[in-house]
């Protein structure tokens, strides 16, 4: 047993509104850039829908993740080394800019600049790729509540894995939101099908980086996600994905994304899971058995040889309290309500969802019963085969059972809990209907419900005696931010580190005070430096002019 | 005259090309990168990569041989002059038919697809006749040189390749290739000229063809410690604990 902890997150999808605040404030932390323009770390899907980049889930046709050759090995979809190598000129299988979309801007300043005229100037759409004129024909969540209906809804790659006679019914009943950032695998097939080995896997709590000095844009990373979570910048032809938040999480504070969650939705904490038997639980040879072999990679925290093994492979005391403490842990393996995203894919994804209830809850409202009865709930769960089928080729790779317990389970604590909050006697026989204690079945409720703050987010800080170690600078002394920088190295690694969140704002006040639109007139003078935007020559390349 | 083209002038390239790399490689790792603009275009590309790439690495391979291989190793193996010009010619020809034609369609799509040549800047352009100029002199020399002789026979083995040798062992003999034809003169001062951009441009990628992908795992863990730290070192006064 060789035990390693991972960051993992949980979504209740019951408590998303679609109102992608994760998003906008996740593209404002870190994807407002050149280059970033069309990719979100962190979106909203609506189910049905296509997602973003569309049809990304259809893997005959991008071929993303694992699969099991003839012998029953793990093998990438793809192909392995020695074809990726073959094939290196020219990805055969990267999603195109219309994939996702061409992203634009407007025209602003005609609105001020424009003569006096009859009509009201308008500002035009802009190619944020070519600088052109642009017709806006698709954007990140161009389908969002189900827009475009039909003629969008109908190219969703799960639902056509769903028979066509049930269907046309799921069309007129359902609708939730999936928001998606990167899973965070822990058998990443982004990293595997990296040439040059440039994405990697932190051993201390699982977050899968890009080292942006060691990639060299071959671009199989993006083909090699299933999820197409990782993106190509095309300004500085490096990939770049999600980091979990590490700036935030290594001093204790959740992600941008959960931070800003309108609906609390989000948890995050550690869970411990032997590194040893990754390999094996990916090989299961039935896809529908993966949800359970993923479930048993994971470790139980309160089991003292687990504590006694995660001491010897250096994991810190009080990481082993938080991971008892996770209430990723708790929903995953106590309660057992969370589910992975596609495990089919075998990539042992780590950002887990309990799946919506509402869709049901809404249909027996609808018909006028009482939607908080347990056992009119039970019969709903039991004949809205659609929704629970569609669930299960999200997160069970099409194993009904799983989803129909996880559902029951949040409709007996939806009808336990209204007996407590009507002050009558509740009812022990509920829970028990569901194989759970009245004790869990309160627990549960308090965390999914209640979800204070401190239960939801179970992070202990990265060690203080290894702060400096760390990669980003956000945790060293800010005095020494002023001493100058380092005078024996000049290009991209002089001068004095600049924390992320500075780095940002001048970047946004260059971008928001150059003359140019979309793409800069001056592209051609292009120097890859991290922070410099293309406007102007970069401070600092030239000496200044005698006339300035 | 000799001595400035076929001594100073190359080793200066050389000096150039080495100590640009070295330079470029410790303080712009972030820019080395193969700059892909397959986002924006991907059906020109998808034929015209391939056929330039291996294309290239069949010149390159062809190169190699012909100028790092004294003559006396081919005839010990028992491969005489025609057998030799009849392989060169002939690997020499598909190799570079191969890159000139995928050259040729990246050159049109960079120019004709819009976010392409957009993306293009001032050194693409500058690396871009200098390549172009090399590959056609080279097929000059193969077509006119070898196959159609016009200018009479040289044999480059002789000459050139001798040369070259001889510069790489820092005795370089300029005569030699002061009696080379104007197309080996031309091609070689265009190459040499080609290596001193080299390090300053995205030809960089070359280095870091990524041979080590096929003996590496395929998950790649790195933790806190200290050797697989990022590249940059800490400040004076501070010292990497734990």
């Amino acid at each position: 047993m060789k035990v390693m902890a991972q960051m993992a997150m949980v979504m209740n999808l019951d408590k998303c509104i679609g109102c992608h605040t994760c998003s906008v404030t996740c593209k404002q932390a870190w994807t407002n850039r050149t280059g970033t323009e069309y990719v979100w770390f962190n979106n909203v899907e609506t189910r049905p829908g296509q997602g973003y980049p569309r049809r990304y889930e259809d893997q005959q046709e991008w071929q993303g993740g694992w699969t099991l050759n003839r012998r029953g090995r793990l093998k990438l979809r793809a192909g392995g080394r020695l074809k990726k190598l073959a094939t290196i000129f020219s990805n055969p299988k990267l999603p195109s800019i219309q994939d996702y979309y061409e992203p634009w801007t407007y025209d602003y300043a005609t609105l001020t600049d424009a003569p006096a005229q009859e009509h009201t100037p308008v500002a035009r759409p802009k190619s944020l790729i070519s600088g052109k004129d642009t017709k806006i024909t698709w954007s990140a969540n161009w389908d969002d509540n189900l827009g475009g209906s039909e003629a969008s809804f109908r190219h969703d790659p799960v639902l056509q894995k769903v028979s066509t006679d049930v269907k046309r019914s799921f069309e007129d009943a359902f609708m939730f939101y999936l928001p998606r950032i990167c899973e965070h695998c822990l058998n990443p097939s982004c990293a595997a099908s990296c040439p040059s080995g440039a994405i990697y896997k932190r051993a201390e709590d699982g977050i899968v980086l890009v080292d942006q000095d060691r990639c060299r844009g071959w671009r199989m990373c993006v083909s090699g996600c299933p999820y197409k979570k990782v993106y190509f910048n095309h300004r500085t032809g490096k990939a770049e994905k999600c980091t979990f938040c590490f700036p935030r999480v290594e001093v204790g504070l959740p992600t941008v994304c959960s931070e800003t969650c309108v609906g609390r939705l989000r948890y995050i904490g550690l869970v411990l899971y032997d590194a040893d038997r990754v390999l094996e639980a990916a090989s299961t040879p039935d896809d529908e058995d993966l949800y359970e072999a993923q479930r048993s990679v994971l470790l139980d925290p309160n089991d003292p040889e687990v504590v006694r093994a995660a001491e010897r492979d250096g994991i810190p005391h009080d990481w082993v309290v938080a991971a008892q403490r996770s209430p990723i842990h708790a929903l995953i393996n106590e309660y057992r309500v969370a589910l992975p995203l596609h495990p089919e894919y075998r990539t042992m994804p780590m950002v887990w969802y309990i799946p919506p209830l509402s869709p049901v809850v809404d249909v027996v409202r609808d018909t006028g019963e009482d939607a908080e009865d347990p056992d009119n709930l039970f019969a709903a769960i039991d004949a809205l085969r659609i929704p629970i089928e569609y669930l299960a080729e999200l997160f069970t790779a099409g194993d009904v059972a799983p989803v129909d317990r996880v559902l029951k389970q949040l409709a007996a604590m939806r009808a336990y809990m209204r007996d407590i909050n009507l002050g009558r006697d509740p009812d022990g026989s509920i829970p028990a209907a569901v194989g759970m204690t009245e004790e869990q079945m309160y627990d549960m409720y308090r965390l999914l419900a209640l979800a204070k703050y401190d239960e939801r987010y179970v992070i202990p800080p990265a060690h203080a005696e290894q702060a400096h170690a760390l990669e980003e600078i956000a945790t060293e002394c800010s005095v020494s931010e002023y001493g100058g920088g380092n005078p024996e190295i000049f290009g991209e690694g002089s001068g004095s580190l600049t924390p992320l969140a500075v780095e940002n704002f001048r970047m946004l006040q260059d971008r928001q005070t150059s003359d140019t639109i979309a793409a800069p007139d001056d592209k051609a003078a292009r120097v890859n430096l991290l922070n410099w935007d293309g406007k102007g020559a970069p401070e600092g390349l030239f000496p200044p002019r005698k006339d300035d | 005259m000799d001595t400035l083209l076929w001594v100073i002038v190359p080793y200066v390239c050389l000096a150039l090309f080495v100590v640009g790399h070295f330079w470029r490689y410790r303080y712009d790792k972030f820019g080395w990168t193969t700059r892909s603009s397959q986002l924006y275009e991907d059906r020109l590309l998808r034929w015209g990569s391939p056929l330039f790439h291996f294309g290239m690495l069949g010149v390159v391979g062809g190169h190699v041989i012909g100028l790092l291989v004294p003559r006396s190793w081919t005839d010990a193996i028992g491969i005489d002059d025609h057998l030799y010009h009849y392989l060169a010619v002939g690997g020499g020809l598909v190799a570079g038919v191969m890159a000139t034609v995928g050259l040729v369609i990246l050159v049109y799509r960079r120019r004709t697809v819009g976010p392409v040549f957009s993306a293009t800047t001032a050194m693409d352009k500058v690396m871009y006749a200098f390549l172009a100029a090399a590959i056609l002199l080279g097929m000059w020399n193969t077509i006119a040189g070898s196959i159609l002789t016009i200018g009479g026979e040289y044999n480059y083995r002789e000459g050139v390749s001798v040369w070259y040798r001889s510069f790489l062992a820092f005795q370089p003999d300029a005569a030699l290739m002061a009696d080379a034809p104007i197309g080996f003169q031309l091609h070689a001062l265009v190459a040499f000229g080609l290596f001193a951009l080299w390090p300053f441009t995205r030809l960089v990628h070359v280095f870091s063809a990524p041979l080590g992908y096929l003996t590496r795992p395929y998950i790649v863990y790195r933790s806190r410690d200290d050797r697989q730290l990022g590249s940059h070192r800490p400040r004076r006064g501070w010292e990497r604990v734990g």
